[in-house]
């Protein structure tokens, strides 16, 4: 019974194929944008994330100084009930900023599940002597091996390479925005001076480009050693332990165990790039706003033709029921078709924003020596393309069950007695 | 023979635009295998009256009752699937469907009713087609058809379930005198022969004379049967 309503929805789709593939343009343009954009913006997001995730470890472990000076040292001294002790503008005195007892925690951090790569890292404030300009920035002294694991630096770097800082003693690897403002290149020697006046030169290994100005045009990397070297600290002091995670959305839970542990503040990535991860959180809303309305107004189209289709059938419509297909058959047959031009058209949709998107994808990106990308980021994922069909196909449902509905309340006597 | 439709006390009014008695305790009986006409001015009531008796109406008081069945307060899907297997109809306009060929149109309400397959019942279609001498244009496109040739395939369709009961609401109006008499050879065989009930609204009296039986209305009554 079924059949037979196939079968003439059928008929009717294909008696009028110009109007039946206009109607499933309307669908096919806007599976075909929502395509695009999901895959654009998707492709920006995961660049964005990707950037930020390796500039930033999955969790930073690090002596956060302590700012609280509520309670003096003299309270334990001086009995507060006989008096009241007041200290005026109390600084630290002898407090070191760093991790203690560091290789104990990097073992210990080790024995957790899915931990990637743990990297001890001792930071410092520096200068950058180029004759006589100074150059501020940021000196990190890392295991390069570990900390490569974390920041994929290895592929990041644009001269030179990373295991270069293990042959050559005193080598540094500096940010290309950096090693242009110093007018170095591999084999040059640059001079560093600590906030403490220690000052000391490093042959220049390698020249990296995570891409973020805000490293490029500061960051160096020299061996661990160096660094506490320049500091004038014992092979024990490290300010930093960053750790990478086999699957980074777990961070979070991970962080709050390793601060409750180790009694250091412990921080993920997400807290670190809370802004971007706003702004990440806006963009998906914005994909998603315009998706949903590309596809309603492909809705309405798919509406408003099924509407006059079924305004010009009236007369078949009412002779349908005079034959006895019941009103359950007539919605059938307009039912069938919308979904027809549903199904069709998000097909052709899916088509076209897959060429679509290839084509964006195959546009060079304008060139910068800034950012670290050759061509607009676009992503290829199955989710978005087998969402682009569900959402296609419940509009065309929504959009053709009103009219159909309609079609099968249809009086056949008004219409068949004219 | 027996009784094949029954109307009793069947009073309808229209609202719009204004409140009007149409039919008024209509009461009648129609024997199986009976070719009967009903006649009467514009306005009378009597397409109004064949419409209710097609199920296809269902605002009235009164009651009607076909083949025994009582179609007074039923569902429509019941109504429809009723409809599909008893009842003919055949209108003053063909109203085929365009985007299907005469064959194919005749076949449609046989696919419907879904109670032979698909072989049989395109035999059955040709068949119905051949009494009607329009095997010929079996699977030429409906809307290129001429309007007599239409109409023959528009009672080919209305047979091709063998329903009890024929309505025809004016079929051969739009017909000239030979293709009308060739229709009406064709439903006086159906009465005859088959035994089929043939019901026609008609305004020609030389159409009606030859019927057996003729239901003549005036202003909602039936004023002589």
């Amino acid at each position: 019974m079924i059949g037979v309503n196939l079968e003439i929805a059928r008929t009717h789709l294909l008696a009028k194929k110009r109007q039946t593939l206009i109607a499933m343009m309307g669908v096919t343009f806007g599976i075909g944008m929502y395509i695009l954009m999901i895959s654009f913006m998707n492709g920006f997001n995961e660049y964005l994330e990707d950037t930020l995730l390796s500039s930033t470890p999955d969790i930073h472990i690090y002596n956060d100084i302590k700012t609280d000076y509520s309670h003096s040292i003299l309270d334990a001294v001086y009995d507060t009930t006989k008096g009241v002790n007041i200290v005026y503008h109390p600084k630290p005195k002898d407090i070191t900023p760093n991790v203690h007892n560091p290789k104990q925690i990097i073992a210990d951090i080790k024995t957790f599940d899915n931990i990637m790569a743990v990297s001890p890292q001792l930071s410092s404030q520096v200068f950058y002597n180029n004759g006589p300009v100074q150059i501020p920035g940021t000196l990190s002294g890392v295991n390069i091996m570990e900390e490569s694991k974390l920041t994929n630096l290895a592929e990041k770097m644009k001269t030179g390479a990373i295991e270069n800082l293990l042959k050559v003693d005193n080598g540094i690897l500096i940010g290309q925005g950096l090693a242009s403002k110093l007018n170095a290149s591999v084999g040059d020697l640059v001079t560093l001076a600590s906030p403490q006046g220690t000052s000391m030169s490093f042959r220049v290994v390698g020249t990296f480009q995570f891409g973020i100005g805000s490293l490029d045009n500061v960051k160096s990397y020299v061996s661990l050693k160096n660094v506490q070297q320049l500091l004038g600290r014992d092979n024990q002091y490290v300010t930093d332990i960053n750790v990478k995670m086999k699957d980074y959305t777990q961070a979070k839970a991970l962080a709050a165990v390793f601060a409750r542990k180790y009694g250091y503040k412990s921080e993920d990535w997400q807290v670190a790039n809370a802004s971007a991860m706003v702004s990440i959180t806006i963009r998906n809303m914005m994909t998603l706003v315009i998706s949903f309305t590309l596809l309603v107004v492909a809705g309405f189209g798919i509406y408003n033709i099924m509407n006059m289709t079924i305004q010009n059938k009236l007369k078949d419509i009412a002779i349908l029921k005079a034959e006895g297909f019941a009103g359950r058959d007539i919605m059938q047959i307009f039912l069938f078709q919308s979904l027809t031009i549903g199904f069709f058209g998000a097909m052709m949709g899916l088509a076209l924003g897959y060429a679509m998107s290839y084509g964006v994808w195959s546009l060079p990106f304008p060139k910068n020596e800034f950012i670290s990308i050759t061509r607009f980021p676009v992503t290829f994922h199955l989710r978005h393309y087998v969402f682009g069909i569900v959402f296609g196909m419940l509009t065309t449902l929504i959009a053709g069950l009103m009219p159909s509905l309609k079609a099968g309340k249809i009086d056949p006597v008004a219409i068949l007695r004219g | 023979m027996d009784i094949v439709l029954k109307a009793s006390k069947v009073n309808k009014y229209f609202y719009e635009p204004a409140e009007f008695h149409v039919l008024k305790d209509i009461s009648f009986e129609v024997k199986r295998g009976e070719f009967l006409s009903l006649v009467g001015k514009s306005g009378c009531g009597k397409s109004t009256l064949l419409y209710l008796l097609s199920t296809m109406d269902t605002d009235y008081q009164g009651e009607i009752t076909i083949n025994n069945y009582r179609l007074t307060g039923q569902k429509q899907n019941a109504l429809a699937a009723f409809r599909n297997e008893h009842i003919g109809f055949v209108f003053q306009f063909h109203f085929l469907l365009p985007e299907f060929t005469a064959l194919k149109n005749v076949m449609l309400p046989a696919e419907k009713l879904n109670k032979y397959s698909k072989s049989e019942i395109k035999d059955r279609a040709y068949e119905k087609l051949k009494m009607l001498d329009m095997q010929d244009f079996a699977l030429k496109q409906s809307g290129k058809l001429s309007g007599g040739q239409a109409q023959r395939v528009a009672i080919a369709r209305a047979l091709i379930n063998d329903p009890t009961v024929i309505m025809g609401d004016e079929p051969t109006g739009n017909l000239d005198t030979a293709n009308t008499q060739i229709v009406f050879e064709i439903l006086k065989d159906l009465a005859q022969n088959k035994g089929q009930t043939i019901i026609a609204v008609t305004h020609d009296p030389e159409f009606a004379q030859k019927t057996d039986r003729i239901i003549e209305m005036k202003d909602g009554e039936i004023i002589s049967q």
